[in-house]
């Protein structure tokens, strides 16, 4: 008990300075290289299908854990999982249908959350 | 090329040069209001503005009206100071940034206000000002207001992101400021000073009151840099400021040193520096007598990055703290330069540079 | 109208050079450029840099604390039982969820205005950007307004994402199978 304890711990401390870190990335291409942050977030999507496509992006969560999960690459990550899972599986028609596989669930949520909030909250400015 | 017509304006004088224009009649301020949100309420300026709300929202179901209504709310706040009736009134002049100046078109509907909608961004109420000059010069208006507005919400979500989303700003961009200001117009014989707007406003009927009085406006022409970021506007319209700074100076034969002060709006901060150094630079210096609307409006540490735009900015800086100060003789000669930068979302998504303006109005008591 | 529409506008260029020329004026064209120029020059000397040694560290520690607290929720879920990945995706959701509600208390806009990238680029700052267009056209109708525009923001991070997962593993499946 006390060894899970022990490596969750350590794992929270990974997280944090691996996702800190790929967040920081981010800021220095908006305020140094003056890439507006909605094209830094595409950046980033990409970034995460590319290492996907290399069999990069499992081994980094390995490490990382929840600092590699939780930033917007892995939305790459998962969309890629999808499409070349269902290659493997499917063939060609899984190019199209493996897309939203593992990643709809998130969208889904989105979608979810966005309706309850337009429902239950306004805007405060 | 000068037709009999252009010789006949240019000999009565009233036409100064190629941009300026001369009231010999000195249309008057007869009252001014403002109505402003509770950002711009806890600036500096606080203590002069008429209304102030605690809710951004006005108790209306969206920004847009929230708007309207304060755009209203200080058009007849100052119908009252001035004491005219609705009806009474020759022509009101307005205009904000919403799509196809709704703000003002909605504030208007069902009043007995003969209504001219304008536009010229956060330059829209100098516009309004010389227009109204324009009207009561010409004789074919006696009591007319200017009115201008914006709301930080309605704009935010219009040219920029929703109001919730976490963007960061730029360390240039401005903050459009929830406000709005009306000023009226009307012949110095008519009330000279209203039917109470010294009082309403602080109280100081007692005390001397001067009467501000537009003696020349300079039409701007649209200026282009080739300045693209749409989180800096203030610098983008120096090169308008600039351009019909010159023209007034050279058509009047007035220099900088004539005026107790030169009121920028809305350069701010950076866009400030940058306008006086082309100024010095040109060999008019006004540093020591120019002010920035957008640098009055809030306090550095508001976090409102180089300061305030939007049209109601310089509208409710001018209807307050200028216009009540001139009248106690803080000021006597202002020039008020508003400046507005008159792109939309759809030509800055297409990579247009901003096309600028600068109007200048001259306000003297 | 087709013979020499091309011929003409040119010659007509060179000639308006040539005038120029002659009559030993700066063309007016090159004459705004080079005002442009020098306005941005002069304009560059005055302004700011942003905060940078601030704005690193804040979205450093922001976005950091953020995948820490998803780990906190990947150990939670992975102590009910699940495996790693059951564990990720239900951590994942749950940060949208806290996310979107966030975003619907008006906190979210605070987080990121200071915590730039650190609050855009973790799965919160997703649900922010597709929360936040939701509750701020909600007046426009649940059709145009709420519906239409919900991805407004999150629309290209998902449209180019889909695009780039696709060419990604094809190459792969083609390299690899």
């Amino acid at each position: 008990m006390t060894l899970a304890w022990g490596e969750a711990a350590v794992s929270v401390v990974w997280a944090f300075l691996i996702g800190g870190t790929i967040c920081l990335i981010g800021q220095v291409l908006i305020d140094v290289f003056r890439i507006p942050p909605a094209h830094v977030m595409v950046l980033l999507v990409v970034a995460g299908a590319v290492l996907a496509g290399l069999g990069l992006y499992e081994p980094f969560i390995r490490v990382a854990g929840a600092g590699a999960t939780v930033p917007l690459s892995n939305f790459g990550y998962v969309l890629t999982r999808g499409v070349l899972d269902a290659l493997r599986r499917e063939g060609w028609f899984g190019l199209l249908t493996g897309v939203f596989e593992i990643a709809g669930g998130a969208l889904a949520a989105a979608v979810v959350f966005g309706f309850i909030a337009a429902l239950v909250f306004r805007p405060r400015g | 090329m000068v037709t009999g017509n252009a010789i006949a304006i240019r000999q009565a004088s009233k036409r100064l040069g190629h941009q300026t224009m001369r009231f010999e009649t000195a249309p008057a301020v007869v009252a001014s209001a403002s109505v402003v949100g509770l950002r711009e309420g806890q600036g500096p300026l606080g203590r002069y503005f008429e209304t102030i709300l605690e809710d951004e929202r006005y108790g209306e179901r969206c920004w847009e009206q929230a708007e309207s209504r304060i755009l209203k709310e200080a058009v007849n706040t100052a119908l009252g100071l001035a004491g005219w009736k609705e009806d009474e009134l020759d022509a009101l002049i307005s205009g904000d940034l919403l799509n196809q100046i709704s703000a003002s078109n909605f504030a208007s509907r069902n009043t007995q206000m003969p209504f001219l909608g304008i536009f010229s961004a956060c330059a829209t109420i100098a516009e309004g000002l010389l227009l109204a000059a324009t009207l009561l010069e010409a004789g074919v208006a006696a009591r007319v207001i200017a009115a201008a507005s914006s709301h930080h919400e309605a704009a935010e979500r219009q040219f920029r992101y929703p109001n919730e989303f976490g963007a960061q700003r730029p360390m240039t961009a401005q903050w459009t400021a929830t406000a709005a200001g009306a000023i009226a117009l009307g012949l110095p014989a008519d009330g000279g000073g209203g039917a109470g707007w010294g009082a309403a406003a602080d109280g100081s009927t007692g005390e001397a009151q001067l009467l501000p009085r537009i003696t020349f406006a300079t039409v701007g022409k649209v200026v282009e840099m080739g300045q693209k970021d749409p989180y800096d506007m203030g610098t983008a319209e120096v090169p308008a400021a600039w351009d019909t700074l010159l023209a007034h100076f050279r058509e009047t034969g007035r220099d900088p040193a004539y005026y107790d002060l030169i009121l920028t709006g809305d350069l701010a901060r950076i866009g400030s520096e940058i306008f006086r150094e082309g100024m010095r630079r040109r060999g008019l210096d006004v540093s020591s007598r120019h002010m920035d609307c957008g640098v009055l409006l809030y306090r550095p540490e508001q976090d409102v990055h180089a300061g305030g735009s939007g049209a109601g900015c310089a509208a409710s800086v001018l209807a307050s703290y200028i216009l009540k100060e001139m009248r106690k003789g803080r000021f006597r000669r202002v020039l008020f330069v508003g400046t507005g930068s008159l792109h939309n979302p759809v030509s800055i998504q297409q990579g247009e540079p901003i096309p600028t303006i600068a109007h200048a109005v001259a306000i003297e008591a | 109208m087709e013979r020499g529409g091309r011929f003409h506008t040119k010659s007509a260029e060179l000639l308006a050079q040539v005038t120029w020329e002659v009559a030993g004026l700066p063309d007016p064209e090159e004459e705004r450029k080079r005002q442009a120029a020098e306005f941005a020059a002069l304009a560059a000397q005055y302004h700011p840099h942003p905060p940078l040694a601030r704005n690193l560290i804040f979205a450093f520690l922001v976005g950091g604390s953020i995948c820490a607290i998803g780990q906190l929720f990947i150990a939670l879920f992975q102590s009910l039982g699940m495996t790693d990945v059951q564990a990720s995706a239900r951590a994942s959701i749950t940060l949208l969820a806290l996310g979107s509600l966030l975003t619907g208390l008006g906190v979210y806009d605070e987080i990121g205005r200071v915590g730039g990238a650190g609050a855009a680029i973790p799965i919160t700052g997703f649900a922010n950007s597709i929360v936040s267009p939701a509750m701020e056209y909600r007046t426009e109708g649940l059709v145009f307004g709420f519906a239409a525009r919900l991805f407004s923001i999150a629309g290209p991070v998902v449209t180019f994402g889909i695009l780039a997962a696709m060419a990604s593993a094809l190459i792969r499946f083609l390299v690899t199978g």
